[in-house]
This record gives C-alpha cells, structure tokens and sequence, in this order.
C-alpha cells in the first residue's frame, strides 16, 4: 500500500485539475538551489581546525562552568541568614550554569554552521492525497464496521451509550458545585455571589476606626487636609480565616476633610458627610484598585492602574480616566462620643461593573 | 555641495576645525564658570555667620521671600500667606530647595538648596517668631531605632499609593508627582508628614502617633541602608523600568542570536 506504487501520483499532484484550470502566462519560475558557496572552513584547513579548537574549548568550558556551578555551591552558602549571601549564592550558582548550558549551546550551533556539510538538497514530498481505492476501501470499512457492529441498526444500545457517556460527566459537575459556597444559616447570602457584591460589612452605627489597629476615630481628630485609611471597626478582630481579607476587600474607605464651604453636595445627600469630612469607598469603580493617591489642594482622587480620577468635591464624580461610576459614597455621621460612625452600608455596590451592575 | 568639495583640498582648515572649535570653546566656558561658580560658593560659605538667629532670618526673609509672600507674612497673588506654617515646614520648603520658588508650576521641584543649613535655620526661626507653627520634633523621633515592621506595615497603608512601596515615587494628576524617599532625611519625612507640602494629605498626630512616625521613619532609613539582594534594582519602579529593560536588552539579544544562528557561516 505504499505510495510509490502509484509511479504517476507525483505528476498528478502537481497538476490542478482541469475544471480549476486558469491559463497563467507568466508562472513564477521555481528559481532551485543558489550555487553553493565554499565556506572559509572548506578552502582552508587552517580555519577548519581553529573552528574544531573553538568548538571543543566551548564544551570544555561548559565542563568548567558546570565545575564552577557546584564549587559556587560550597564556595558561597546560604548559612548566616544575612540576605547578601542570598544574593551571591544566586548569583554565583547561576553564573557557574548558565556557562555550561550557554557553551554546549553555542558550541553545538557553531559546529553545525561551521563545521558540518553545509550542501543543500531537495527532498521531494510525496501527495498527501490517497490513492482513489485506498480511500473507497476506507469507506467500506466504516460501512461493513456499522454493519456488523448493528450500531445503526440496534437503536437501544446506541441509545443508552449515549446515556451513559452523558451521565458519566454529572459526578464531576456535582464535584465542581460542590466546592462553590452556599447559603448557611450563620450567613444567608453566601451562597449569592450579586448579593455578596452588593454589600459590605458596613451598618448602622458601625463605628469608623484606622487601618490597621482598628482604633476609633473621633470627627475632632481629623483635621483639615488628613487623609486618613478606615475600615469598619469589628474588621481589625476577624481572624484571616473569618474573612479578614474578603470583608477588608470590600469596606475599605477613605476619609477626608475639607473646608465644608468646598463641597458641591446634592440637595439629598447632604446629610451624608459630617462638618466638612467625607467618607468614599477605596475601591475603583473601573477595575478594583484602590483609589487613594489623595491631592489635598486639588481635592482629587487617582487610580494609580488606569489613571481614573475622581472629584472629592463633588460626590466623587469621575473627571478623567475609564471608571464608569463615581465613588460611592459612605454615609457618616457622630455619635455620643464624638466617634465618626456610618449611617449605612454604601446605598450601592462598591467596586467594578459585573454581571448586574453595569 | 559642490563647491564645498571644491573648496575642501584647498583650503587649510580641517573638516573636523569647526568641532574641535566649538569643543574647545565650550570646554574653556565650562571650565571658567565652574572655576568662578566654586570660588563664589566658598566665599559665600565664609561670610556666613554662624549663628541662627531671628534678624539674620528676617533679613534673608525679606531679601529672598518676601516679594511673594508678603513683608508682613500675609501673602501676595504670587504667594500663600504663611500664617500658622511655623519653623518645620519653612526649614523643610528651604533645606529641600523647594523655596525660592524659581517659576510657577504644577508643582515646586527639589533643587539644590540656595542656603546654608544656619541660615535656613534663622530664616525658620524667624517665620515661628512671627507665624508659629509646627516644631522641630525630638532628637529622639528621628533616631530610626523605632519598630521597623510596623513602620513599613504603617507606609504600606498610608504612604505607599503615592511614593510607591519601595518608597522611589510615582506619578499624580496633570504633571505633579510623588517624589523618591531614597535620600530623604528623617527630619524632612517627619516634616512631610506633620505638614502635607503641597498636594501631600496631612498625616497629623491624632492620626499617626508621634510613635507611629518614628516607625514610618526607622522603615525608611531602614530601607534606604538595606542591601538591594535581588540585584539591579532599575529604579524600583516596577513592571515599567523592569518591562522596558527586558524588551530591549533581552528581546534584543535573543533577536542577535537568532540572527547568529540562522546566518550561514563564512
């Protein structure tokens, strides 16, 4: 079943076939082999054993830096602890390898460019097309195949194969499932990843505190210009395995005072910030970084990602940059103490669009 | 063109007489003015008295700050008043060379500072003698033995977003920047703080502790000390300097030996 038993495949190959024939006048011509050029290493021996020299000095180098390699090991150990030696054992080592594989490499291609028969030759391809009783013997197979097999023919067991190829997919699917959190009475919406994104761990009377030791912040302490990094007071006591970072993700806010007489507020939110301090989610509205690069005289807020910037003066609207949204806002206001609190959670979801949040 | 060529054999002069001209005649300026420059910076550095004191302050106040700022401190159109800034940030704006301003901008850039360090001193002395202010902290904040780990947690949260978390600088809105802590001194990180220069929040006491500063500032000179041991640090600007120097230094030796290895051998 070779192909070469079919001596005239070669020129039928070459050939279109007649219905696709188009007339060219003017073919481009197979130009073949340019003469081949004598390298310096064939004309003279001389050469030919300087390559040979460079060659084999390359590998033996590989040889010395893979000696090196090993030496450096011994030579420069990580044992005192102090960094720099991190730094030389690394270096070192990596000196000692990449020697030994740099040299075999270079080595190995300068004896193939150098040394090596550098002569070229055509090998010709035989058609990639079969011959035409090969390929209605292949048909016959298929058909004598269904037939004897009856999977046409005896519907019932194609059927339930098909059922069981299917059914053997649903354990992992379950698996899968499985490792997505549901809803427990401990925390009813874990299981709902658009309620998860729609809220925060902000509530009512929630007192604000400083990131990271969770000490309360009284409104008289914060002055003009401050820029000061909260979280939620009960934050700075979840455990990393209760959702430290998860709830930090989310409720991170940044407080800011200004002169109240340089807020532009809207007539319903006015109640919303406390003598001049502001409060606004630290997340970007774009893609989630966290927006705190705060210019105290320009009053604006930038993105350090994508360069989104934010007004402060005027509800955090976006005046630069790809965010859709303004900032939202964290309602404040004091209680007895004179400790800052939220009146709220965010009255929307904080961070970038998703799948219901446009 | 052509009759340049023409002109060429004949003529005496070498076609290189214009470059080494202009070499020579700059090298002769140059030479002269750093000659001149160093010798009027030492006499300067004689004259000095020194001694810090609130005339001398007031003197160099009303020679070199007063046109925008006001004899009186009250401010001009070309300059805030000073009420209430105090000898911290005027030592600070001074010894940063960021005052006297040279021209107005989006923000005042670091120069070499026009004073030496007695009369920044007394020109301080004289704006808390008349606008008080902010102080000079204890000898003790700045010592940088304070706890480095909470210290470098603290500029994480605080400072990092704008100085950039290996404390080398970055970028703000419309040509203004965080400048590198690399060099700066303790004293100028505590005054940073305490004052908020320019767009810079203000980190006040009831916010950062005066401990809490020490912290932040025993990280910093810690940091500026400590040894780089991954090697070339390429600014530690991150993916932007690391980035460029890969596509051009890696891409562009893989690009030569490419061309190595499939040219044919001589």
């Amino acid at each position: 079943m070779a192909h070469d038993d079919d001596s005239k495949a070669l020129d039928r190959a070459s050939q279109p076939s007649p219905g696709l024939a188009v007339a060219v006048s003017d073919p481009v011509q197979n130009p073949g082999l340019p003469p081949h050029r004598e390298r310096m290493t064939d004309r003279d021996p001389k050469a030919m054993k300087a390559a040979v020299r460079t060659v084999y000095t390359l590998f033996y180098l590989s040889v010395a830096g893979s000696i090196w390699a090993v030496a450096a090991y011994m030579l420069f150990p990580i044992e005192s602890g102090a960094l720099i030696d991190v730094r030389h054992n690394n270096m070192f080592i990596g000196i000692g390898i990449a020697l030994a594989l740099l040299s075999i490499g270079i080595g190995a291609i300068h004896w193939s460019k150098a040394i090596m028969s550098d002569k070229e030759y055509i090998e010709e391809r035989h058609p990639t097309r079969g011959k035409d009783e090969t390929r209605a013997a292949a048909v016959q197979a298929f058909a004598e195949a269904n037939e004897e097999s009856g999977f046409g023919r005896r519907k019932m067991i194609r059927n339930s194969l098909i059922a069981a190829l299917v059914a053997s997919v649903v354990p992992g699917i379950t698996l899968f499932r499985g490792l997505a959190p549901f809803n427990t009475p401990e925390n009813p919406i874990a299981g709902d990843p658009v309620a998860l994104l729609s809220h925060t761990m902000w509530k009512k009377g929630m007192r604000l505190a400083r990131d990271p030791d969770g000490t309360p912040i009284r409104a008289a302490d914060v002055q003009i210009g401050n820029a000061v990094h909260v979280i939620p007071q009960p934050l700075a006591e979840l455990g990393h395995e209760e959702g430290y970072l998860e709830e930090k993700a989310k409720a991170i806010v940044l407080l800011m005072r200004l002169l109240p007489e340089q807020l532009i507020e809207d007539e319903n939110r006015k109640t919303w910030s406390y003598d001049g301090i502001v409060a606004y989610s630290k997340v970007c509205t774009h893609v989630g970084c966290p927006v705190a690069l705060y210019e105290q005289q320009t009053h604006h807020l930038l993105c350090p990602c994508h360069q989104s910037q934010f007004d402060v003066t005027e509800h955090a609207k976006v005046i630069f940059g790809p965010a859709a949204r303004p900032l939202p806002q964290l309602p404040i206001a004091i209680d007895d103490e004179g400790y800052l609190v939220a009146q709220s959670d965010f009255t929307e979801p904080v961070g970038p669009s998703f799948w219901e949040r446009h | 063109m052509a009759r340049e060529k023409k002109r060429r054999p004949h003529g005496r002069r070498s076609p290189l007489a214009a470059v080494a001209l202009i070499g020579a005649g700059l090298l002769i300026t140059g030479g002269v003015y750093a000659g001149a420059s160093a010798a009027f910076a030492g006499t300067a550095q004689t004259s000095v008295t020194a001694q810090v004191s609130v005339d001398e302050g007031e003197k160099l106040f009303q020679a070199n700050c007063a046109t925008c700022h006001g004899l009186d401190l009250q401010g001009t159109p070309n300059g805030p008043s000073l009420y209430g800034v105090g000898e911290l940030a005027t030592e600070f704006q001074v010894a940063t060379g960021r005052m006297p301003l040279q021209m107005q901008g989006p923000q005042a850039p670091q120069k070499a500072p026009q004073f030496t360090e007695p009369q920044i001193k007394s020109i301080a002395a004289f704006v808390q003698s008349v606008a008080p202010g902010p102080t000079y902290p204890d000898a003790s904040v700045l010592d940088g033995e304070g706890d480095i780990a909470h210290g470098a947690e603290l500029f994480r949260i605080n400072c990092a977003m704008c100085h950039n978390v290996a404390a080398a600088g970055g970028a703000l809105t419309e040509g203004k920047w965080a400048p590198s802590l690399s060099n700066t001194s303790g004293l100028h990180i505590y005054a940073a703080m305490v004052t908020g220069p320019q767009n810079m929040p203000v980190f006040s006491d009831t916010n950062l502790s005066t401990e809490d500063k020490r912290d932040i500032i025993s990280a910093l000179l810690f940091q500026q000390e400590a040894v780089q041991v991954g090697g070339f640090t390429l600014g530690s600007l991150g993916p932007v300097s690391e980035g460029l120097f890969i596509w051009i230094f890696g891409i562009g030796a893989l690009v030569a030996v490419t061309v190595w290895i499939t040219a044919k051998s001589n």
